[in-house]
């Protein structure tokens, strides 16, 4: 009997529990095409960044209405944009053109930054034709005087928002850095979220010696950044009435086999594809069946949440009693 | 007659859309007034507008107006609709295809925005000397007064066109009615449709050529038929003036608007008349009403129809009873009997007279005046003075009015006092910076109230001769009547002064009527702003009796997140003030006119507007005032202290905006001014100003070589000269070897400084602790302006290193030379002005400069200031500008002119040389004058020559005495922008670089027509949005040095300072050396690209860093030591075109209106780059053809035609 890898996620019946994250790997249809045609069982576009887009926008007048109405001879410097001269975002557009050109599943990715922002454009892309929305809640508090208390109602406010305007399932991609991750999860899934995609990386600035400044720079995730979603799906499969997708340092079959052993639907992959290429995804499926194979699981279904913290042999190994186990041992060579 | 729908547009918009909707193929070019109907045009094609026959037309720009004449002549030819738009001098390159398509009886219209011509000075403004230099060329010539007019005229011109066949020159004044916003009845396309006869459409289709029925025109004709071929044409004349009132009839028809080809108005037993053309006759005719009302009779006379004159219709249209006529013409023509529409009027009743034929009942007394040139004000109170010499016994002939002629004494005194206006109106004026915002909210406010009220609305608005910190001044008139008042308003009921700065500038509250309102933007409170008020607008608010409020707009607009933009603001305080509308109903129309204007913006946007709107009403405050006047503040001089007496009473008037009271005395005969006039103007327009940090400073001096505007300023001096400066002047040990014990100095000109941050952004140098910094940093101005002015004033006294120990190829020595180009009103951050700053720094003292129309010309030479300077020897570039499309051939004229001065010189030199002595004779002789000691040491001797002179008698002497001083060598310089180089003066251009003459051709190539608004040119990178490419240029960029290059004796050199600045300097110091014509072609970046400004030089980077712009040298004398000539000193490109496309919103706007066919031109724009860096990379590796010749050959003969 051939072993059954498809999975479920966000409602989505999927051939496989390997979806690509969003990335720029996720950026044009060519990419998504062969993602497609390497085994993805669904996609993450690229984030949409309402920042950007606004950014972009106020720009784009700013910088084209510069200089006018000063000089009698240039009143202007450009033509002027029509009414509806604009198009939507090219994300926008995206996502319909995915639609048609893929098979698989699309879910588009979110990065609001206002609260009428976060509504408005997940409809926007509700009605670009998006299977399922991601929740890029990505925040960087540094303001002194708010409490965390407020970040996080903050966030969950975000979701319930949304929740309000779309018919769409939602993922809400989070930070682990919460007081306490099981409560936001809780209140995640009771604001709206049928998927956590656990969890967001945050990108760090580096310091450039040559040029003598501070530079964004995007770090690929090690495989050991695995520990952290590994851990936290863990605790929280089981408990929650939600879908997982585990995301950071799934490079290898390996990798993904323990994520769904505790509990992931999916995992999402960008690193190791940008490290290995797209190739590297039938690798991955392949090793998952091969795997499979040599330990007689017969589907995906089966094995999923084997090891999570409600069903493993020892739950305190996801708690505090194992972390003391842990550190009296050395680690191994 | 259908219904009626308004608009609240310009005359522009209202003649482009007539115009659009009856051609099929429009040829355009932009010159400024004419401009924006060209731009009009493009946009509609873009948008897939139809004409009234259901087509879009074609609109295409071409290299000048006599290419688009051109080209509408050929569309003409083969039976299509076509036109254009032009003025001033695009009107007079149009001329020569003109006659032949009037010659060839072809119906066209052209719409001309009339306007001046370059004579003592070019002027952008309006006036009829262009169409009346148009007038012989067998036109036919409706003029329209005001914006309706203008409208309705180019619709009645089109449809007479068509049926007389006799091409039209449709026109209306250029900027007063071209850019006047009022209320207009629209025509609609049914309007239209009527209007013109198919049949007329078909008979001209007909005519057209075709393979099919061929027929040949354009023939060659000999004395034995010319003649009378040329008066085959006098029926259709004849015939037209009848033909086109019957279009006036039927358009009253359809509109009710009756229009006569001569318009009568006023009193019908006149006994005066003014006849008169263009928007001058509505102020006419509103002063005719006014003293017909006072029991005095007087009458105007409109001619619409200049052109064929009607001589019948002319005389039929004045009264009988008329016993004297003046006759006003805007325009001059020196030498004649008397302005053309003068003589004609002479010409016409004394023809009739004596053919016994003239109605009048006694001979009338005619007299002519000009008026109204260069858009001078024509007021109600100078018609009025025009009407009053019409009473005097022997009226004065010849004369001016609105001017004070205290040389010719040809000007009528008038009362600037005497109103036209009615009582019912609101007259505002407001005082805004030039982007604020003001003006756009003030069109917004006219629409409100054309478009939403029953009331009429009217603006005109003002700008700045200066691109950086401009001011403007807008006009608006509203009220219950259409309003019919084409002049400047002398008394306000409103002002709003949305910039505290005009209040120590200007006597602002001159204009203000009794008992007016006005609204000041500051952020002192009604309780404290008193305090600060000038002594004169104190004392003008309290003897006014004006009501005075005050609002913290800024404050306003940075809560409601609109980030200092106070246009929403101070509008609707305007409207909350004045009683244009009730305020309920003007607040609800505000917001929903923000709703429309700004739902493009994003829902925030509108929002944050909206949100602006009541909070602005809520933080407006009445300022009670005192009884008495207490400040002591008075308004500053209008320039620095120490100018001299010319400077501070003709510069400083202007200056102050009342140059229209300077006399013609105080004007220059033949268009020469001083140089150096802009130091005296300190205008103060930074916000902050770099400040130097000595301790990270490495004295590099990019600072200095990358300032646009010469503000930041380097020297090298002894310390001892240091011993008495002031208390704050900073000065540090040169660090170069060449200066050892000397200190460095690095100085700003505080109220020059526009603050436009490059200065910092080229700094290489960081402070170790706080990296943030750099050698300079912004700084507030206000606090360091009194210091730092003294400092300024100290730095200047200093004296300048000597020129011939420097090396002038390292960026850190030449930059100590004294600029001779300095505080230009260029754009602030300006990417074109440190290259001319370079060339007079190096070769200042020794250039002549001829300079193309365009933004250089514009910041170079516009009143009241200018830049080009002289050094403390009295020297520096003699600068002029022609014309716009002449001026390679002007300058080559410059080397023909120095060359044979030069040459007569030195066979006078060989003739004295016995008197002068062997030593002295092969000096000047032989003098190599290559480097600044050359030039020092040929000075000398032309010093001692000068001085033998005089003890040698004789004319020989005499003639060397004159021109000696063209034995020192002159560098002769050619710049202007790409529109010039590319377009219009390429045929020149390429003429003179087959001409082996010694000149240095400076290319300013910002890839626009940046003085126009940024119109497409053949500079325009591929892919790029630019007016007249709103759909992004789809073909590649011209490569105007590979064509240079194939001369093979031409330096060439593609530079950009921004990039890398020791290859612009290496380019220039090449090129001036080059014996032979030179090529640079200089990156500018613009305002017109939609960049950051304060961020340029990254886009420069960006495009020599993507291969978009290639840095080279093609050096000819290389090829004489067996070297390949070309040079690349660009590396491989390190980022994708995508990615320099990205920095720019004029390439990222395609992304956004049309991101299909960005990507494809996007696309495209790396293959031109991949391509070209192969073809360059080719042509730089080929070996050497030795036969190449690298001198530069001298024409031989010169061409024939």
């Amino acid at each position: 009997m051939p072993i059954d890898i498809s999975a479920e996620y966000l409602g989505l019946k999927l051939r496989s529990p390997l979806v690509p994250s969003a990335s720029t790997l996720a950026d044009d249809l060519d990419m998504l095409k062969k993602l497609e045609d390497a085994g993805a069982s669904a996609v993450v576009l690229h984030s949409m960044f309402e920042e950007q887009i606004r950014r972009d926008r106020d720009e784009l007048f700013e910088r084209t209405e510069q200089g006018t109405e000063s000089f009698a001879e240039a009143l202007t410097y450009f033509p002027e944009i029509a009414d509806g001269g604009l198009k939507p975002d090219e994300r926008l557009e995206q996502i319909g053109k995915a639609k048609k050109a893929l098979k698989i599943p699309v879910i588009a990715s979110l990065n609001g930054s206002s609260l009428g922002g976060w509504t408005d454009y997940a409809q926007k892309i509700e009605q670009a034709g998006a299977d399922a929305l991601e929740l890029n809640i990505y925040t960087i508090p540094t303001d002194l005087d708010e409490p965390g208390t407020k970040v996080e109602n903050t966030a969950v406010e975000i979701v319930r928002a949304v929740r309000k305007v779309v018919k769409i399932p939602l993922g809400v991609k989070c930070s682990p850095f919460y007081s306490n991750m099981a409560n936001m999860a809780k209140r995640f899934v009771d604001a709206g979220a049928n998927g956590l995609v656990l969890f967001n990386r945050f990108y760090q600035p580096d310091v450039d010696l040559e040029n003598v400044g501070i530079r964004p720079k995007v770090l690929w995730s090690t495989p050991q950044a695995a520990r952290l979603p590994l851990t936290w799906i863990g605790i929280l499969y089981g408990r929650l009435k939600v879908d997982f997708a585990a995301t950071s340092g799934v490079h290898t079959g390996r990798d993904a086999l323990k994520m769904l052993m505790v509990g992931a639907n999916v995992t999402m992959i960008a690193s190791a594809l940008y490290r290995h290429g797209i190739k590297h995804l039938p690798v991955m499926e392949r090793e998952i069946v091969e795997w499979m194979e040599k330990n007689e699981y017969e589907s995906v279904h089966q094995l999923r949440g084997s090891l999570s913290q409600i069903n493993c042999p020892d739950p305190s190994a996801f708690e505090r009693a194992h972390y003391m186990r842990a550190l009296q041992t050395p680690p191994a060579a | 007659m259908s219904e009626t729908h308004f608009k609240t547009i310009d005359a522009g918009e209202a003649v482009a859309s007539v115009a659009f909707r009856t051609n099929e193929v429009i040829a355009i070019y932009p010159i400024t007034p004419s401009s924006t109907m060209a731009e009009w045009s493009d946009a509609w094609m873009y948008e897939m507008k139809k004409n009234i026959w259901g087509d879009v037309p074609y609109v295409y720009q071409m290299q000048s107006e006599g290419g688009v004449a051109g080209a509408v002549h050929g569309a003409l030819q083969t039976g299509s609709l076509a036109t254009t738009f032009t003025a001033s001098q695009g009107l007079l390159l149009m001329i020569p295809n003109m006659y032949k398509i009037a010659g060839e009886l072809t119906p066209t219209v052209f719409h001309v925005a009339a306007r001046s011509l370059a004579a003592q000075g070019l002027s952008i403004f309006g006036d009829h000397q262009d169409v009346m230099a148009a007038r012989q060329t067998g036109w036919a010539m409706l003029c329209s007064v005001s914006v309706q007019e203008a409208m309705d005229f180019a619709a009645i011109s089109q449809a007479a066109s068509l049926k007389s066949r006799i091409p039209f020159v449709h026109f209306f004044d250029g900027f007063r009615t071209s850019h006047e916003v009022q209320k207009v009845a629209y025509l609609e396309d049914d309007t239209l449709r009527a209007l013109i006869d198919d049949a007329d459409i078909h008979a001209h289709r007909a005519r057209g050529l075709t393979p099919e029925k061929p027929v040949m025109r354009g023939s060659a004709q000999n004395p034995d038929v010319y003649f009378q071929g040329r008066e085959t044409v006098n029926p259709f004349y004849d015939a037209c003036p009848g033909i086109t009132q019957s279009i006036m009839d039927r358009f009253a028809k359809l509109t009710g608007r009756q229009y006569k080809l001569y318009d009568y108005v006023g009193a019908s037993d006149a006994d005066r008349v003014i006849v008169i053309m263009g928007s001058g006759a509505e102020t006419a005719e509103e002063t005719a009403k006014v003293l017909n009302a006072s029991g005095q009779k007087v009458g105007v006379l409109k001619v619409r129809l200049y052109r064929p004159l009607d001589a019948a219709s002319f005389l039929k249209a004045l009264p009988t009873t008329v016993k004297r006529i003046a006759v006003l013409d805007r325009t001059k023509e020196p030498g004649s009997a008397g302005e053309p529409l003068f003589t004609d009027v002479v010409s016409t009743v004394f023809e009739a007279i004596a053919a016994n034929a003239a109605p009048f009942k006694t001979v009338p007394i005619i007299v002519g005046g000009r008026y109204g040139l260069s858009s001078k004000d024509f007021t109600p109170g100078m018609a009025k003075a025009v009407f009053d010499n019409l009473l005097a016994p022997k009226p004065k002939g010849h004369f001016t009015i609105g001017i004070n002629d205290d040389v010719g004494h040809t000007s009528l005194a008038w009362d600037p006092h005497f109103s036209a206006e009615p009582k019912n109106g609101v007259r505002a004026l407001f005082y805004g910076l030039g982007s604020d915002g003001t003006v756009s909210a003030n069109k917004n406010s006219i629409k409100i109230i054309g478009e939403n009220t029953e009331g009429y609305a009217q603006g005109y608005f003002v700008y700045d001769s200066k691109k950086a910190g401009s001011i403007t001044i807008s006009h608006l008139r509203f009220g219950p009547e259409p309003i019919h008042a084409p002049y400047l308003i002398s008394e306000a009921d409103f002002l709003g002064i949305h910039n505290p700065v005009f209040l120590e500038r200007f006597d602002l509250l001159e204009q203000m009527k009794e008992g007016g309102t006005v609204l000041l933007n500051t952020p002192f409170g009604p309780n404290e702003i008193w305090d600060e008020l000038p002594r004169i607008f104190q004392e003008k608010l309290i003897s006014k009796k004006l009501r005075f409020f005050v609002i913290d707009a800024n404050a306003v607009a940075k809560e409601a997140g609109l980030r200092g933009l106070i246009n929403t603001v101070m509008q609707s305080c305007f409207f909350g003030i004045s009683n244009v509308l009730p305020r309920e109903r003007a607040i609800e129309q505000i917001k929903n006119s923000i709703m429309k204007a700004y739902g493009k913006k994003g829902e925030e946007v509108v929002q944050m507007n909206l949100r602006s709107v009541d909070m602005s009403l809520e933080h407006m405050f009445e300022v009670k005032i005192p009884a008495k006047a207490t400040s002591l503040k008075e308004l500053p001089p209008s320039v620095a202290e120490g100018a001299p007496d010319y400077v501070r009473d003709v510069i400083g008037t202007m200056i102050r905006n009342q140059g229209d009271c300077l006399p013609v005395s105080a004007m220059s005969i033949d268009g020469t001014f001083p140089v150096g006039t802009a130091a005296f103007e300190k205008r103060n327009l930074a916000q902050e100003i770099p400040v130097w940090d000595t301790a990270t400073c490495i004295q590099c001096n990019k600072c200095v070589m990358i300032c646009p505007h010469s503000v930041i300023r380097s020297k090298v001096v002894e310390p001892a000269l240091l011993a008495n400066a002031p208390s704050t002047f900073k000065s540090r040990d040169a660090i170069e070897r060449d200066w050892k014990g000397q200190k460095f100095l690095l100085q700003v000109a505080p109220e020059d400084c526009t603050g436009c941050n490059l200065c910092v952004e080229i700094c290489p140098a960081r402070n170790k602790s706080e990296a943030k910094l750099k050698a300079i940093n912004m700084r507030p101005q206000p606090p360091l302006r009194a210091t730092e002015k003294e400092n300024w004033d100290f730095f200047l006294g200093l004296p300048e290193y000597d020129r011939r120990k420097l090396k002038i190829e390292r960026i850190n020595q030449v930059q100590i030379q004294t600029p001779l180009f300095e505080f230009s009103g260029a754009c602030s951050g300006c990417g074109e002005t440190p290259y001319l700053k370079l060339l007079s720094q190096i070769w200042g003292d020794r250039a002549l400069i001829a300079n193309a129309t365009g933004c250089s010309s514009i910041y170079g030479g516009n009143l009241p200031t200018t830049p080009w300077t002289k050094n403390k020897d009295g020297r520096g570039p003699a600068w002029s500008n022609s014309l716009f499309e002449d001026n390679a051939e002007f300058g080559l004229g410059f080397r023909l002119s120095v060359n044979q001065q030069m040459e007569i010189a030195r066979d006078l030199v060989k003739k004295l040389a016995s008197q002068l002595g062997d030593d002295l004779v092969t000096g000047l002789l032989e003098a190599k004058q290559r480097d600044e000691a050359g030039i020092y040491d040929q000075r000398e001797r032309v010093k001692i020559l000068k001085e033998k002179l005089k003890s040698i008698p004789g004319q020989t002497s005499a003639r060397l005495s004159d021109l000696a001083d063209v034995l020192v060598r002159r560098s002769v310089w050619i710049v202007g922008g790409d529109g010039w180089a590319y377009d219009i003066g390429f045929g020149g251009l390429d003429h003179v670089f087959a001409s082996g003459m010694d000149v240095n051709i400076l290319v300013l190539d910002t890839g626009v027509y940046s003085n126009t608004g940024g119109q497409l040119s053949k500079a325009t990178p591929r892919a790029a949005v630019a007016k007249f490419a709103t759909g992004g240029k789809s073909s590649v960029k011209k490569d105007l040095g590979l064509m240079a290059m194939s001369y093979g004796n031409i330096y060439v050199a593609e530079v950009a300072m921004g990039a890398r600045d020791e290859q612009t300097l290496r380019s220039f110091l090449e090129a001036e050396s080059f014996d032979g014509p030179s090529l640079i072609i200089a990156y500018s970046h613009c305002i017109a690209h939609g960049i950051n400004m304060t961020k340029a030089l990254d886009s420069q980077k960006a495009a020599v860093g993507s291969g978009q712009w290639l840095l080279y040298r093609h050096d000819p004398r290389r090829i004489a030591q067996g070297q390949n000539p070309l040079v690349i000193d660009s590396r491989p490109a390190a980022m994708k075109m995508e990615d320099f496309y990205l920095r720019e919103n004029r390439f990222k706007m395609l992304t956004k209106t049309a991101p299909e066919h960005a990507k494809d031109l996007w696309g495209r724009s790396q293959v031109d780059t991949d391509s070209r860096w192969a073809l360059y990379n080719y042509m730089a590796s080929r070996p050497v053809v030795p036969a190449a010749a690298a001198a530069p050959a001298v024409s031989a003969a010169a061409p024939t035609n």
